[in-house]
């Protein structure tokens, strides 16, 4: 969540003629240039609510899934936000809220390294065996 | 949501890396992200990406998200007025929906390392915008069905390809929106065809209300395509899959047909089949409307902003409330052990 970037996507205002819009977003036209992407850093010390993970379990049986993220003053809050946000429509039985600054991720920066040991053990599959013909239930 | 950036403690996220010539992986990682992109790939939080593509994503979904919750307005406005227990219910819960996409939103433009509140800030000086389609009052009932069923259908026609884009968090968070979206659309048609089934007075709202929605859903697909400069590039990410004119067309021949099921007439006298291109004609867009709408100079402009800056407002204490009460729980906790 480490913003470095410094400059504001290219002016303050959309001040001249709003010729460059765009339906994108959904909802319809809005404007594609001049509108910046990052806040004045007068406001970063604002203090926020943490942001938590939440995962759902679909119906019993089934694991808990990322549905997505929110943020609440403590768990008890997330909990609930997470039923309203992600359970409209009983998308659940069971909720698991975390908080996103506790969780330790594998780095991209390594991920082909990281995860290139699984790839040549093609051994680990049963497709790379040989069964001769007419072997059943192996 | 839907992926965030975990990076651990004291590492740098590597967004940047794309743009700083003075690293020598630079060009690997461009390399890496167009080759993810020509191969339709997804793009996630944590993966290395031009600051262009990064920037214009946080536009995007921040628009959107702003979009989302400033469009509760127009149908709030009427859950008090709704003519039944029924329809006060489906309102109620059609715009606690997109109080909801909102927050989706929100946090897919938080996987790129925004941040809510100034999102939220951007949105309240007026720096970033909000669909234009919002500044339009809701004057009758049959406003809710002409919304539902025509500012949620072009939405919906410009979202399902989102449902692809090539960033991984916003596609996943349109998947959920579009699912939530078709009951929009048709609680819409359904209070329309409601109205056109009942009395002449009924019937009357019901096109008035179509009559005044059909050209600014029109223009919710934006200008024409020789004005549209910025979409080649955003095409060119796999932000956007359609253009601008594709999807107005497509909007335009879905609708037709249901506005004749509806027995409603849509406000274009040059609205006729054309066998030959397959597609239905219509009159040229007169767009002067809209570039005024987004200008600040629509009908509700100043209500919508207001309203919305002063919801913000007398919610801080809520905010703090929650906060200050979260402190203690916390303090407690500690003094306990």
């Amino acid at each position: 969540m480490v913003s470095t970037s410094s400059t504001s996507g290219g002016g303050t205002t959309s001040g001249g003629e709003p010729r460059d819009l765009n339906a994108e977003g959904g909802h319809g036209a809005v404007p594609m240039s001049g509108v910046p992407t990052e806040g004045s850093p007068a406001q970063a010390a604002r203090r926020e609510w943490p942001l938590w993970e939440v995962f759902v379990r679909a119906k019993r049986g089934l694991s808990h899934v990322h549905a997505g993220s929110l943020h609440a003053p403590d768990a008890t809050m997330a909990v609930r936000n997470a039923r309203d946000l992600y359970t409209r429509r009983q998308e659940g039985v069971s909720i698991w809220v975390v908080p996103a600054a506790q969780i330790t991720a594998s780095s991209p920066d390594e991920k082909d390294a990281f995860f290139d040991p699984a790839g040549d053990k093609v051994y680990r599959h049963p497709t790379f065996y040989n069964v001769p013909e007419g072997v059943k239930h192996l | 949501m839907y992926g965030n950036d975990f990076a651990a403690t004291g590492e740098q996220t590597d967004d940047h890396a794309v743009d700083e010539p003075g690293r020598v992986d630079a060009r690997d990682l461009e390399a890496q992200f167009q080759a993810i992109i020509d191969g339709d790939g997804r793009i996630e939080p944590r993966d290395a990406m031009p600051d262009a593509y990064r920037k214009s994503l946080i536009r995007q979904i921040a628009q959107h998200a702003h979009s989302e919750i400033i469009g509760m307005q127009p149908e709030g406005n009427w859950i008090s007025r709704a003519p039944s227990l029924r329809r006060k219910a489906i309102l109620m819960a059609k715009v606690q929906d997109e109080a909801g996409h909102g927050l989706y939103l929100y946090a897919a433009a938080e996987t790129l390392g925004a941040d809510r509140a100034d999102l939220l800030d951007l949105l309240h000086s007026g720096r970033q915008k909000y669909s234009s389609i919002f500044n339009y009052p809701t004057l009758t009932w049959a406003d809710m069905g002409a919304i539902g069923w025509l500012v949620d259908g072009a939405a919906i026609v410009n979202q399902v390809p989102l449902c692809r884009c090539s960033y991984g968090p916003y596609a996943r968070a349109m998947v959920r929106v579009c699912k939530e979206e078709s009951f929009h659309q048709r609680q819409g048609f359904e209070i329309l065809h409601s109205l056109a089934l009942g009395t002449d007075a009924q019937r009357a709202m019901a096109q008035d209300a179509v009559d005044r929605w059909w050209w600014p859903s029109l223009m919710m697909f934006g200008p024409p395509d020789d004005a549209s400069p910025n979409s080649a590039q955003s095409m060119a990410w796999g932000i956007k899959r359609f253009s601008n004119d594709d999807l107005r067309q497509r909007f335009v021949d879905m609708t037709v047909p249901q506005a004749e099921a509806l027995g409603l007439t849509l406000p274009d006298p040059e609205l006729s089949w054309n066998a030959e291109r397959g597609h239905y004609d219509f009159s040229e867009i007169d767009f002067t409307e809209l570039f005024e709408v987004i200008k600040g100079n629509g009908p509700c402009n100043k209500q919508r902003m207001e309203h919305r800056r002063r919801a913000h407002d007398e919610g801080a204490w809520v905010r703090e409330a929650a906060a200050a009460y979260a402190d203690k729980q916390v303090a407690r906790r500690k003094a306990v052990a």
